[in-house]
Parts: C-alpha cells; sequence; structure tokens
C-alpha cells in the first residue's frame, strides 16, 4: 500500500565504549488515520505504521507502539548507550503487514 | 473565593508586559554544520529609502524551528526535495528524457535559483523557476506541464533550490526585466481587499511586531519553497501570496499569473544579498 514508505536513519559512525549517543529516525509514510473522508463521503480506510522498534546486537533499544494521531512521515529520536561495536536494527511495521527495515554500524573509537 | 483567586491570577497575566519575543533574534544559520548563511544582509540600493538592512523570516522563528532547518535530516522539506531527485532522473514524455539527460547532476545547477525570476529573451517574458521547468518540459521532453504549484513542481524547485543553499540571491531588476520589476513594486504598495492593506504595511511598517499571535517578518522569499509546520508540506511563494491578498479579505490573484509574477520578481529583489534557504522551515 505505502509504496513511497522509505526509512531514513542518522547514527554516528564512531562511539566510545559506554557513550550515550543520539539517533534520528524518520520514515515517509503518509499515516492515513482512517477518520477522514474522501470526496464523496466515503471513510479513507487506515493505513498507519503502527509499531517502530530499534535493536542493537540483538537487545531491544526501544520499542514503539503508534496510534492514528501520529503525524505524516514519524519522526523518532531517542539516546542509546554503545556497550560495544555492532550493528543497530530499525524496523518499522505497517497496518497493511508489509515490514520496512534498516541497519547502521557503529565502530568503537 | 474561586473566583477572586482566578481573577487574581488573570490581572497577573495582564500585567505582564508583552513579550518583545516578536523581535528578530541574532541567532547564526549554520547549515548542517559548514555551510554558513547570511540571514542578514545590507538592504539592496533600491531599498534604501525604506530600511537599512534586510533579514530572512528565519530570525522570526522559535529556536527549535531554527534547529530544524540547520540540519538536512531534521528538516522535513528534505523528504520532498529527495523526491524530485527520483523525478530529475525519470524519463518522461514523447522524447523519452529525463531532466538529468540534458542537466546531468542536479548538483551543476547550483547558482541557477538565486537568478529566478528572470528575463527569457526568446519568450520574451519574465519567467519564474516553475516556468522554466514547465519550458523544459513541454519544449525539450515533449511531457505534459507540471500545475503551478502543485506537488511535482513545488518539490523540483525545491531541489534545484537545495543545491544553490548559501549562494546569495541575485535578481536583475534593471533591462528587460525591469518593467515587470515596476508592476512588482507597484503591487507590493498597492492596498487590497476589504481591510485595505499592502504588503508593505505589514512587511515594511510592521516587521517585528505582532499580528495576532505570529510575528511579521519582513516577507522575504529567499527561503522558498518553505515548509510549513502548519500544513506539512511544502509552500510555493506564489500560494504565500494568494494567502496573504485573501487575509486582506480581497479577490486574489492565481498562482502562476502575470500579477504573482511581477510581484515575485520584484519580492525576491528586495532579499538580494540573503542566502538562498529553500527548503526553509516556517510555522
Amino acid at each position: 500500500m505505502a509504496s513511497d514508505a522509505k526509512p531514513r536513519v542518522k547514527v554516528p559512525k564512531t562511539a566510545a565504549a559506554g557513550e550515550t549517543i543520539t539517533i534520528k529516525t524518520l520514515i515517509s509514510h503518509k499515516m492515513e488515520s482512517g477518520q477522514r473522508k474522501d470526496g464523496d463521503g466515503n471513510l479513507i480506510p487506515r493505513s498507519i505504521i503502527n509499531r517502530f522498534t530499534c535493536e542493537f546486537n540483538g537487545e531491544l533499544v526501544v520499542d514503539v507502539e503508534m496510534h492514528p494521531a501520529i503525524s505524516t512521515n514519524p519522526y523518532f529520536q531517542f539516546d542509546a548507550i554503545v556497550p560495544e561495536a555492532g550493528e543497530f536494527k530499525f524496523t518499522w511495521y505497517d497496518d497493511d503487514g508489509d515490514v520496512y527495515g534498516t541497519t547502521k554500524k557503529i565502530a568503537i573509537g | 473565593m474561586k473566583f477572586k483567586a482566578m481573577t487574581a491570577i488573570a490581572a497577573v497575566i495582564l500585567t505582564v508586559p508583552m513579550w518583545a519575543a516578536a523581535d528578530p533574534d541574532d541567532d547564526n544559520l549554520i547549515l548542517n554544520g559548514e555551510t554558513e548563511m547570511t540571514t542578514k544582509a545590507a538592504a539592496p540600493a533600491h531599498l534604501a529609502d525604506v530600511m537599512d538592512e534586510v533579514m530572512s523570516g528565519w530570525h522570526f522563528r522559535s529556536d527549535e524551528t531554527q534547529m530544524m532547518q540547520a540540519d538536512d535530516f531534521d528538516n522535513p522539506g528534505m523528504v520532498f526535495v529527495e523526491n524530485a531527485m527520483n523525478a530529475w532522473n525519470t524519463a518522461e514524455g514523447s522524447e523519452g528524457k529525463s531532466c538529468a539527460d540534458c542537466h546531468g547532476d542536479v548538483a551543476d545547477m547550483a547558482g541557477v535559483k538565486p537568478t529566478y525570476p528572470k528575463w527569457n529573451e526568446d519568450a520574451g517574458a519574465v519567467r519564474t523557476l516553475q516556468m522554466q521547468v514547465n519550458a523544459c518540459r513541454t519544449e525539450r521532453m515533449g511531457a505534459d506541464a507540471w500545475k503551478y504549484d502543485g506537488g511535482d513542481a513545488i518539490e523540483m524547485e525545491a531541489l534545484l533550490s537545495s543545491v544553490s543553499r548559501g549562494m546569495p540571491v541575485d535578481v536583475a531588476i534593471d533591462g528587460p526585466a525591469q518593467k515587470t520589476w515596476e508592476m512588482g513594486k507597484e503591487l507590493y504598495y498597492t492596498r487590497t481587499g476589504q481591510l485595505e492593506l499592502s504588503c508593505a504595511n505589514c512587511h515594511e511598517d510592521n516587521y517585528g511586531n505582532m499580528i495576532r499571535a505570529d510575528h511579521l517578518s519582513q516577507g522575504q522569499i529567499n527561503g522558498f519553497p518553505t515548509y510549513r509546520l502548519k500544513n506539512a508540506k511544502l509552500n510555493g511563494v506564489h500560494s504565500r501570496f494568494k494567502g496573504c491578498v485573501r487575509d486582506t479579505r480581497a479577490e486574489t490573484y492565481k498562482p502562476g499569473s502575470q500579477e504573482f509574477i511581477a510581484l515575485e520578481l520584484y519580492v525576491t529583489s528586495r532579499g538580494n544579498g540573503l542566502s538562498v534557504e529553500g527548503p526553509s522551515v516556517r510555522n
């Protein structure tokens, strides 16, 4: 449904061990609330991203449940402690069952 | 008792002086931590009689909004720029050509946006950037023209603007463009609507003051196309003009009309010297 969904993530390339880093994420998505009506008065079906997760080396960093009041192109910014080199895995879950993902590696240095 | 307490609170609120925060601030805009932007500049010569300094609307926004524009990842307008990047490389029309086939890398288009609107010799008229894009589409690509200030057109304008960010606005107001410029100036100072307001009444006489709950800027358009938080999309300058004229309770001109082309040239020239900022972020 949402073929235009495109994830974007900003993670520093390197960090000191134990450092707190800021991660920014954005996914382009229309986030149709399911409350609106089209020109003929018919309800436009809901189509949103309903869950967003971030994992680091398999360990859950954040797990966000989303509801219809979130506006288009949802943006999340959060902090994470980096104990070791590894990989962040970001996953967005669409109402229509689609799953969008991206990964970012981070080195210690 | 409760009533008395409430009126006391109301009295306290009323005695707080009007916020001086409507004044522009002195922050510096540095794009992505590297490109220093000129957001305040000496007024161009043709404005010498009315003001000393021109400043970008960026100075009239809150710190949070200002910061959104300072980083491409945080700037929601860049999502639309990416869309246009796809369009740039997509062949369309009967000639089977894309923008990139003639123009190459979009980064090579740096320096184009600051000079528009601009006189076009072949057309014998002043053209805005959107008109030039449409001329390319219909004459060279054999594709349909985009709707003025429509989604596709505004995204393409934002893309072309984004590669020129940091370069000073520099539109020509003399030579063949002068007649159009004069027309734009006339419109700028002409009062319209039931409220009988001209552009100058707000943006020249009263910038730095509040207009109801919002800050009045100088109405500079170096930041267009603008991502507005109020409607979560890119806004074209003609659509913005339309909104302003409508707010004077007048019948408005149409986006793409001769009047708005002239006004765009004139208002752009008032910002000669400021950096191109589009896509900027505003309320």
